[in-house]
């Protein structure tokens, strides 16, 4: 892909997916490679398994920090049942990655790593130094299941052909 | 939550940003009771160990303690969500007269579009309400730096000052660039009866310069690098504060700006000049016409406004055109959201259950508990604010003495708000079953430590309410504590039983949340 201004990411599904903690991934990465952010989503009630849904805009600089119907270059999708919803997001031409839910649920042996493994995916397709992701998942994850979301990471990246 | 680390920008929301900017500020005291969107900041600001950070029993108490810790002489900070406002009015209003010593600022955080919040009440009209100046934020990197500014305004001018937050600044992030920590001079504390006792006779000379104070703010605003005139096309210009300038600075990157960050009081000079350049003037904001009403009393015949239809919800990209134009908020057909709903196996399920069972009327409360709403169980009738589940009883009850009511509230917010009510219950001969939904949290904004749990805000010990005595001692006629999960026959005949006497009960539903980690 060619550099642009501004890259914006569209994130959804629902509550307990850990659709947050990818934002906020994607979100310290950018920050590590010296590009300006904005994360927006809302978490009130998220954790009763409502929609969630969260937005990342990284580049020179931003001012929105919401992206608007037809605006996403990437739509990460975590339950198919919020595709519908989500999918406006996209702008014409711009990459949906839901076709990689299914494989990266299989790919994973605990659920709970989904999240990195789409974030695997999605790694593939920014301008984010291997630095600046390393840098965010020792940020963002603790200690104790650090490596296991760094091996998920690194092996959903061959996901994408 | 803010980790405290020492490369020199964090990726923070607007939340954990503000509580860096306090300490960074040299806050001593904080204190809130949880409320979305503003529950991270004291979360936040509890992870500075040289801080003195409390939860409080409600945003009266949170209010008084903070705020008088800054008569006390250290700068202090007290956080709430909109609605948490109102319970801090009494203490606010007569603290605009008595003022400061050291620092104090009240963060108040909206919610336009109710995310998780029961109305949408616009908190800037507090600021002519009260007399005090408002600043407002319109993104992380701002909140770090205005809540710095408000400290400095409040000590300069002997007043408490509004931070007015919205749930998009509060939930959202940025990389924002960090500081040290500058501690601030503590203040001696020394008698002054004539500015802390507000009895009628200083009262008044107190008002007199309050006034004083509003003219000097005013001059404040005016010169405030915080109201940001930004000339580009003259075409048109925009007024804004808060997001819905960055939302207009997206649309529109080479339109002129003026950006009022110091919202309160107005600055109308600049105003009037800015209008004077632009051809055009836009006035947009969310929630009510405050901008909008302050610009045509200055009689600006240029300026036009947002459609009325855009004082419900937030403004986004999506609607920033239709804003832009005056034209009315377009119905969106979208494929619905999930609704939140009561988590598999919370306790509250069963409790519900039984309630729908006996076809009762209930008076709900604010929590987690006020999902009993929706589908399947629907059995929660009425939800208006905190403490309500109690009152709400009775009252029903003063209209149909032989009804089918009950009352049920969390057990924070019983604590919060609930205990009056009971008081008055019992002292004016109410009957009938009061439920407390007892799952040992805090459960609807994450799980926060209350005086039921026994542990403070960074999960020390401390003393334990107990809430059987409590009840016991505001008069109930029996107090009854029972597990609900998995007891529902048990429970069913307990509630049937309670109901046939002519007495005051308090129901004791005790199971804890499944979401708290202990």
């Amino acid at each position: 892909m060619k550099k642009q201004d501004c890259y914006n990411i569209t994130f959804g599904g629902i509550g307990g997916q850990g659709i947050i903690k990818a934002s906020e991934l994607l979100g310290w990465a950018a920050m590590y490679d010296g590009w300006h952010v904005k994360k927006s989503e809302v978490h009130g009630m998220s954790q009763r398994g409502g929609s969630v849904e969260s937005h990342v805009r990284f580049g020179r600089k931003i001012y929105s920090p919401l992206i608007g119907p037809g605006q996403a270059d990437f739509l990460l999708c975590f339950h198919l049942d919020e595709h519908p919803r989500l999918v406006m997001f996209l702008k014409p031409g711009g990459t949906d990655l839901a076709g990689y839910l299914q494989q990266a649920e299989a790919m994973v042996e605990n659920p709970k790593h989904v999240n990195t493994a789409l974030m695997g995916v999605l790694s593939v397709f920014l301008p984010i130094s291997e630095a600046g992701w390393q840098k965010a998942m020792e940020t963002v994850f603790s200690p104790k299941i650090r490596d296991e979301n760094r091996q998920v990471f690194q092996r959903a990246k061959a996901l994408v052909k | 939550m803010a980790k405290k680390t020492s490369v020199q920008k964090a990726f923070l929301s607007g939340n954990e940003a503000l509580a860096r900017g306090a300490w960074e500020a040299g806050l001593t005291v904080a204190c809130a009771y949880p409320g979305t969107p503003s529950t991270e900041i004291l979360e936040s600001l509890a992870l500075y160990p040289e801080l003195d950070v409390q939860w409080s029993v409600n945003e009266k108490a949170a209010y008084e303690v903070a705020y008088s810790a800054a008569v006390g002489g250290v700068r202090s900070l007290f956080a709430c969500k909109h609605v948490g406002l109102n319970v801090a009015m009494d203490p606010l209003m007569t603290s605009s007269y008595t003022g400061v010593n050291a620092g104090f600022v009240a963060v108040v955080c909206d919610d336009p579009g109710m995310h998780s919040s029961q109305n949408e009440q616009d908190t800037r009209w507090a600021g002519i309400y009260a007399k005090l100046p408002i600043l407002e934020p319109a993104s992380p990197a701002e909140a770090k730096q205005f809540v710095a500014e408000a400290f400095a305004i409040s000590e300069k001018y002997d007043t408490p000052v509004i931070l007015r937050m919205t749930t998009r600044v509060s939930h959202s992030k940025e990389d924002v660039l960090l500081g040290q920590r500058r501690p601030a001079e503590k203040r001696p504390l020394k008698p002054d009866i004539q500015k802390y006792v507000m009895v009628p006779a200083f009262a008044r000379q107190r008002h007199a310069l309050v006034e004083q104070r509003q003219l000097k703010l005013q001059k404040l605003s005016e010169r405030s690098r915080l109201n940001k005139m930004e000339l580009n096309d003259l075409s048109v210009g925009f007024i804004a504060g808060g997001v819905s300038y960055y939302y207009l600075k997206e649309a529109r990157p080479n339109a002129s700006f003026l950006k009022l960050g110091f919202l309160y009081p107005f600055c109308d000079a600049k105003i009037k000049a800015f209008a004077g350049k632009v051809k055009k003037l836009v006035v947009v904001e969310e929630l009510d016409p405050f901008i909008e009403d302050h610009i045509r009393q200055l009689g600006i015949k240029k300026a036009v406004f947002r459609h009325p239809s855009f004082r419900l919800g937030e403004l986004g990209p999506g609607v920033i055109e239709d804003v832009i134009a005056g034209r009315p908020k377009k119905a969106v057909k979208l494929p619905p959201a999930r609704p939140p709903r009561l988590c598999a196996g919370c306790p509250h399920w069963a409790t519900f259950s039984v309630l729908k069972k006996l076809g009762l009327f209930v008076a709900g409360d604010i929590g987690c508990y006020t999902l009993g709403t929706l589908p399947p169980t629907s059995a929660l009738h009425t939800c208006l604010c905190m403490g309500a589940g109690v009152t709400f009883n009775e009252g029903l009850r003063r209209a149909h003495p032989d009804g089918k009511i009950v009352g049920v509230i969390g057990d924070s917010t019983f604590i919060h708000a609930g205990i009056t009510g009971l008081i008055n219950a019992a002292y004016n001969k109410a009957k009938g079953i009061i439920f407390i939904l007892d799952n040992s949290t805090t459960a609807m904004t994450g799980g926060q430590n209350h005086p039921g749990t026994g542990l403070t805000i960074r999960g020390q010990p401390t003393k334990t309410l107990d809430l059987k005595a409590l009840c016991l001692a505001c008069g109930a006629d029996n107090v009854d504590v029972m597990d609900p999960a998995g007891n529902v026959g048990q429970l069913e005949e307990l509630v049937r039983r309670r109901l046939s006497e002519d007495a005051l009960t308090v129901i004791i539903a005790k199971h804890p949340c499944k979401l708290i980690k202990r």
